[in-house]
């Protein structure tokens, strides 16, 4: 029997496989940050031992970091000392750090893939739940927490069970206005955000294969918002022109070695998945949240679930969560008035994801009393952005192009949406106080949060397309 | 936080809702401290206190009637974020024992690392939970980690769970994964040597 592309990884990174015990399993590529890292650095120093790759590591600074004068201390006072940490714990643990002012800084999820850093075929970690993003190269890429942090720190390697395989296959050609982000919604939408738990998701089908690599990104992404572990895509010559030239990326004679590989890397036609789901690209719409977890989803013309439509058990959850949101079920959310428009994050803040807002909104001006917040993933973004002209664009419809980090996706840092206002964002979780304490967080599309952005409420952007 | 687990017989504290997020268990705003100490007192913070810092009366942990070392919780408890600050904020609170009908992956790993025993039972068990510690908040619930079982002690009901083997004895001995995988030094070094393409 063939094997799942999964499995293909997987295999070729056991160091020790015991009956009884978990795999330990070798990482090639780990991503560190401010957050998750310090306390595995402290472990590091109490058992007397240093990072046992040091070029296997890179660092950067993005969760506490502001997004408007960087080259100013950050006023935060605990802020400021986390990111102080990661500059202090990298030096002397001799990890390349890509600090604030660096021309790589960014987010971490973006600076990988963008500095040819993320390849097809490896394992890749990072403590930050977000990490499934690279899995769109054909990596292995999940989140993990501190305690295996320093797992890898101290071994290159983590200790892992295999989990289940799910194919899920999208089929068909997307409609008009509706875009790679709206295709995650709609199937955490309809499998729950817990849908995918225990299982490593392969993404496959026409209207996968047709995106581009940051619209695989952006499915990758939010693999953790139904409980997987991680989600893949089989390499392509669209994965193979995105990485080639980029800064770390391998060159000349090494690249046509790991092309080679990288052409093996592909599920076989008898491989078998635990669980197989197909959706058609046609019947999606432009899909928005509700709720306050990111299954709790819509398409933009239908209505929240009255209660006669939510099981008895469900019952409880759903009226916490909407009355967090103010709103009523079974009523509509088109129309409804948005405050803050938030763009940015690693869901949807590389240059593609601006350049889809840019030629939406050039000519057009933002409705007067919404606050339009736009958060490039990295300065090479912010660079590439002000390159092709679409900081002026931005500027001429009334909206600020800021500097690159995490933002208001988690409201650790400066930047948070105020309590009881609403934020339609291109983010990834519409947890309670995700955006700030009390914020309501609507998931949309960079497209659909550019259409709320004009109108100042929620809209069909298939409308104005 | 203890460094073993083995047995516990405690009251619990229920939450019965779905899909608890680690956002909802510590805010991102907490996430500021450099050590692993001190997340407990902001276990659940927006639940537990309004915006002024006072404790919300109608939040669970702040009825004096419900206390223990096990927490009671709907399914897919410790969705979302991977940060361990969650398990270390339960742990600080004083909890050994999370109970729900299903955990987010990267949360029960945290758990785990940090010698809280998360224990999955049915739906049908953790409705039984839930009526018996709203009939009775002084139910006491009793965990044996090598028997791998739970049992409401005035019912004598009765369930047994899954662990690992690994993860068992690491929770009963103390080990860590750590401790483990450098005894792998060896193996970890011709690993990286066999292979043709180690990026």
């Amino acid at each position: 029997m063939g094997k799942t592309l999964f499995d293909k990884i997987w295999d070729s990174h056991v160091v020790v496989s015991k009956p009884g015990f978990p795999d330990a399993v070798y990482i090639n590529t780990h991503f560190i940050h401010e957050v998750t890292s310090p306390q595995a650095f402290d472990g590091l120093r109490k058992r007397g031992i240093p990072v046992f790759r040091t070029a296997k590591t890179r660092a950067t600074a993005d969760h506490n970091v502001p997004t408007i004068d960087q080259h100013l201390p950050i006023k935060e006072a605990l802020s400021r000392k986390q990111v102080e940490m990661l500059t202090a714990n990298t030096k002397e643990f001799g990890v390349e750090l890509y600090g604030l002012g660096h021309p790589y800084q960014g987010i971490v999820h973006v600076i990988g893939p963008e500095l040819g850093i993320t390849l097809p075929g490896m394992t890749i970690v990072c403590g930050d739940s977000h990490t499934s993003t690279h899995g769109a190269f054909g990596a292995i890429a999940f989140g993990i927490g501190t305690s295996e942090v320093e797992q890898v720190l101290a071994t290159q390697c983590i200790l892992q069970y295999r989990p289940k395989r799910m194919k899920i296959e999208v089929n068909g050609q997307l409609k008009k206005g509706v875009v790679s982000k709206d295709i995650i919604l709609y199937i955490i939408s309809k499998i729950s955000a817990s849908g995918a738990t225990g299982y490593f998701v392969e993404y496959a089908g026409e209207a996968i294969r047709s995106l581009s690599m940051e619209a695989r990104m952006t499915i990758c992404n939010m693999s953790i918002e139904m409980g997987a572990r991680g989600g893949l895509i089989a390499p392509d010559q669209t994965t193979f022109d995105y990485i080639k030239g980029r800064e770390f990326a391998p060159k000349g004679a090494d690249w046509d070695k790991a092309l080679a590989y990288w052409e093996t890397l592909y599920t076989d036609a008898d491989a078998e998945f635990d669980v197989v789901l197909t959706f058609d690209a046609a019947d999606i719409e432009p899909m928005i949240t509700y709720g306050t977890n990111p299954g709790m989803g819509i398409g933009v013309t239908q209505h929240i679930p009255a209660l006669t439509e939510v099981d008895d058990k469900e019952k409880p959850s759903f009226k916490k969560s909407l009355e967090y949101m103010g709103l009523e079920p079974g009523s509509e959310l088109l129309g409804k008035k948005v405050d803050y428009v938030f763009i940015g994050s690693c869901t949807n803040s590389r240059i593609e994801d601006l350049r889809m807002v840019a030629d939406f909104v050039k000519g057009k001006k933002k409705a007067e009393d919404v606050v339009v917040w736009i958060v490039p993933g990295s300065k090479q973004v912010e660079a590439q952005a002000k390159e092709e002209g679409i900081d002026k664009i931005f500027e001429a419809a009334g909206f600020h192009l800021r500097q690159p980090g995490c933002s208001a996706c988690l409201g650790m840092n400066e930047d948070k949406v105020p309590a009881g206002m609403y934020c339609i964002s291109t983010s990834n979780r519409n947890f309670e106080g995700r955006q700030g304490p009390n914020a309501r967080t609507f998931l949309a599309s960079p497209l659909s949060a550019a259409a709320a952005a004009i109108t100042g409420k929620v809209t069909d952007v298939r409308e104005l397309v | 936080m203890s460094k073993t687990f083995q047995h516990l017989v405690s009251t619990a504290v229920p939450i019965a809702i779905e899909n608890i997020d680690t956002d909802q268990i510590i805010p991102a705003r907490f996430l500021k401290a450099t050590t692993r100490d001190g997340f407990g007192e902001n276990l659940f913070r927006d639940w537990r206190f309004d915006t002024n810092n006072e404790p919300k009366q109608d939040f669970i942990l702040n009825n004096p009637i419900y206390k223990g070392e096990v927490l009671v919780a709907g399914k897919n408890f410790g969705c979302g974020s991977s940060r361990e600050h969650a398990a270390w904020a339960i742990g600080d609170y004083g909890f050994k024992v999370v109970i729900s009908s299903f955990f987010a992956d990267i949360f029960k790993n945290n758990a785990l690392n940090n010698f809280i025993l998360p224990i999955t039972v049915t739906d049908e068990f953790l409705d039984k939970i839930f009526r018996a510690i709203e009939a009775d908040p002084a139910t006491q619930l009793e965990t044996d980690l090598e028997k791998q079982s739970l049992k409401i002690v005035a019912t004598g009901e009765e369930i047994s769970f899954d662990i690992n083997p690994y993860k068992k004895a690491c929770l009963i001995n103390g080990y860590d994964d750590i401790d483990y995988l450098l005894s792998l030094r060896k193996e970890i070094e011709s690993y990286e040597a066999s292979r043709e393409f180690n990026f």
